[in-house]
């Protein structure tokens, strides 16, 4: 059956600090983690919507330029309260994660949980590495969402 | 002397960007420039020194949105130049990849991208709030499209199951099943589109175009045929060189297109319907003269109605293409290279996309030419905006510049195949 918990990491992988998201679900990959499925290489939002079709629980994991602090992590309940003003999702389409999340919701196609973690990015020039600082916010969301994903599956044997 | 210039920055719903130069001066349309600023990406150069079985996969870089246009213009070319041809149902299967990208190309432009303009949306999101079951109808379609497209290609995006010759793995017909369903809900679905896309309220503007598209005997071309046109072109697409020819223009990184002899022209849906309309398929055909359009379609704002038209006759050619399926003995042609140069044209969804490569006897690309959809429509682009613009300019700035903008999205630019960023300045004065 497939699993109802789905894991999106967004961004191109080819500019620099856009590639946080991808990289979080990449790394996920060699967690031990209880049934999920792990989508990367979404960077558009009509794609978003397509694939987080008919899941319960969604997690994305993206790149912002709010201008905070590199490496920031933010984590919002996207259902419990609006994108935050000032925080940009970086999208090289027109159409990006703010976006995929407004039109959700006039769809009603919003699952019942859908957490947003977000990793302020410095650098997004085409061929560029991470920067330092995404690297080590990246290896922090990978354990924060192991960690959840687990609670929700068996809160009893996860719960820290 | 008054001279007004207006900027639009960035242009929206566009696929990539690009910059619109308008100058008006003492109430009339002075001059009118596509400007593209992006520079360009020099594939055709980096292709240089690759290997002939490299070339879809680097082609397919230029765009996310039409992946499989690169791939086949690139396999074609190369198996052109080895003497191959893919025939039986290897050549169908390339089809049915590109039934996939035609869909999910057409039904992202038509409601994401288009529809807003005419109903006076400024994005889909609005749109979706006066039309949810219009809008969550297109994102399965949509996934219908992606679905054909991973299936047969691998992966939504830049498919990695095609190769010079045919593929890497071919389904069995048993695989298909789950597919067959959903293809056939999504045809019923996109019957549905066609009517809704004809109740669109259009402006009343024809023009006289030369279209230009691929041309077959038998079918509504994708991957073969001779490159025809409405003023009387018939050519082998190997000749493409000597009639079509690319200009610098001095405001713009990239180049304008012209038939030589002749001037602007257009390739993409409207010019392959109004040049195969007898070969879209009976279905396709019934929807357009129900939409209210017969052979001919010469208002640009109507490609929406057409757009439509090819995604319904995509869905029913893949159905087809599906049922008449049996597994192929190899997934490949043997291909050998040799020294050459090689040609194609395939239907890319925004028109006609012709690759050539020179390769030595080990295949390795001595040089390559790629002319994408959107370069070749420039010129006709700037052309309706002369015309439709021209007659709009006395309107308020806002709305005289929504109408340059839609007219723009009549073309459905893909502007990173153009290497295009597109803005919209005018100059009023």
């Amino acid at each position: 059956m497939e699993p109802s918990i789905i894991i999106i990491g967004i961004g191109n992988e080819y500019r620099g600090d856009d590639a946080a998201g991808l990289a979080v679900v990449q790394a996920l990959k060699t967690q031990d983690l209880p049934p999920v499925r792990l989508i990367e290489g979404i960077s558009d939002g009509m794609s978003l919507l397509i694939c987080w079709d008919g899941a319960s629980k969604i997690i994305l994991v993206d790149a912002v330029s709010s201008g905070a602090e590199v490496g920031t992590i933010y984590r919002f309940d996207a259902l419990a309260q609006p994108i935050p003003v000032g925080l940009s999702f970086c999208s090289t389409h027109a159409f990006g994660v703010a976006e995929a999340l407004t039109l959700a919701h006039t769809l009603r196609q919003l699952p019942s949980t859908l957490i947003v973690y977000a990793i302020e990015g410095k650098n997004y020039a085409s061929g560029a590495a991470l920067s330092p600082e995404v690297e080590h916010a990246v290896q922090k969301v990978v354990a924060q969402v192991a960690q959840e994903v687990r609670e929700w599956t068996d809160p009893a044997v996860y719960a820290a | 002397m008054k001279t007004k210039k207006i900027h639009v920055d960035p242009l929206a719903r566009v696929e990539g960007e690009g910059v619109l130069y308008v100058k008006i001066r003492d109430g009339k349309l002075e001059d009118i420039k596509f400007k593209i600023i992006e520079p360009p990406r020099f594939f055709e150069v980096l292709l240089r020194g690759r290997m002939y079985t490299e070339a879809p996969d680097i082609t397919a870089r230029i765009c996310g949105i039409c992946p499989v246009a690169y791939q086949m213009s690139a396999v074609h070319a190369m198996e052109n130049a080895c003497g191959v041809v893919v025939d039986g149902q290897l050549r169908a299967l390339r089809r049915l990849l590109y039934c996939g990208e035609w869909i999910e190309s057409h039904v992202l432009h038509i409601f994401m991208l288009h529809a807003p303009d005419f109903l006076g949306y400024p994005d889909v999101m609005h749109l979706a709030q006066d039309y949810p079951e219009h809008v969550k109808r297109a994102l399965k379609l949509k996934k219908a499209g992606n679905a054909i497209m991973s299936f047969i290609g691998g992966r939504e995006i830049h498919p990695i199951n095609v190769r010079v010759g045919g593929f890497y793995r071919v389904p069995t017909k048993q695989e298909f099943g789950p597919l067959v369903e959903n293809l056939k809900w999504a045809r019923d679905a996109a019957l549905e589109t066609v009517p809704w896309t004809a109740q669109l309220p259009f402006p009343d503007f024809e023009s006289e175009y030369e279209f230009v598209a691929l041309r077959h005997p038998d079918e509504y071309p994708f991957n073969e045929g001779r490159l025809v046109s409405s003023k009387g072109l018939d050519i082998p697409v190997s000749e493409y060189e000597e009639h079509f020819v690319e200009e610098h223009v001095p405001y713009s990184s990239a180049l304008h297109s012209i038939h030589k002899g002749y001037g602007a022209y257009l390739t993409g849906p409207m010019a392959r319907y109004n040049l195969n309309y007898e070969k879209l398929s009976p279905l396709a055909r019934e929807a357009a003269r129900s939409a209210g359009l017969g052979p001919t379609c010469l208002n640009p704002f109507k490609s929406i109605i057409i757009r439509s038209i090819e995604v319904l006759y995509a869905f029913d050619e893949a159905l087809r293409i599906i049922e008449q399926y049996e597994i192929p003995e190899q997934p490949a042609v043997e291909v050998h290279p040799r020294v050459a140069i090689g040609y194609a044209c395939t239907e890319a969804p925004r028109g006609t996309l012709y690759h050539r490569f020179q390769i030595d006897d080990e295949g390795r690309i001595l040089n390559a030419k790629i002319v994408p959809p959107t370069s070749q429509n420039q010129k006709s682009i700037e052309n309706d905006l002369w015309h439709y613009a021209a007659r709009s300019i006395d309107l308020p700035e806002e709305q005289f510049l929504q109408q340059c903008e839609q007219t723009i999205r009549n073309y459905d630019p893909c502007i990173s195949c153009a290497t295009h960023f597109l803005k919209l300045h005018i100059d009023r004065a």
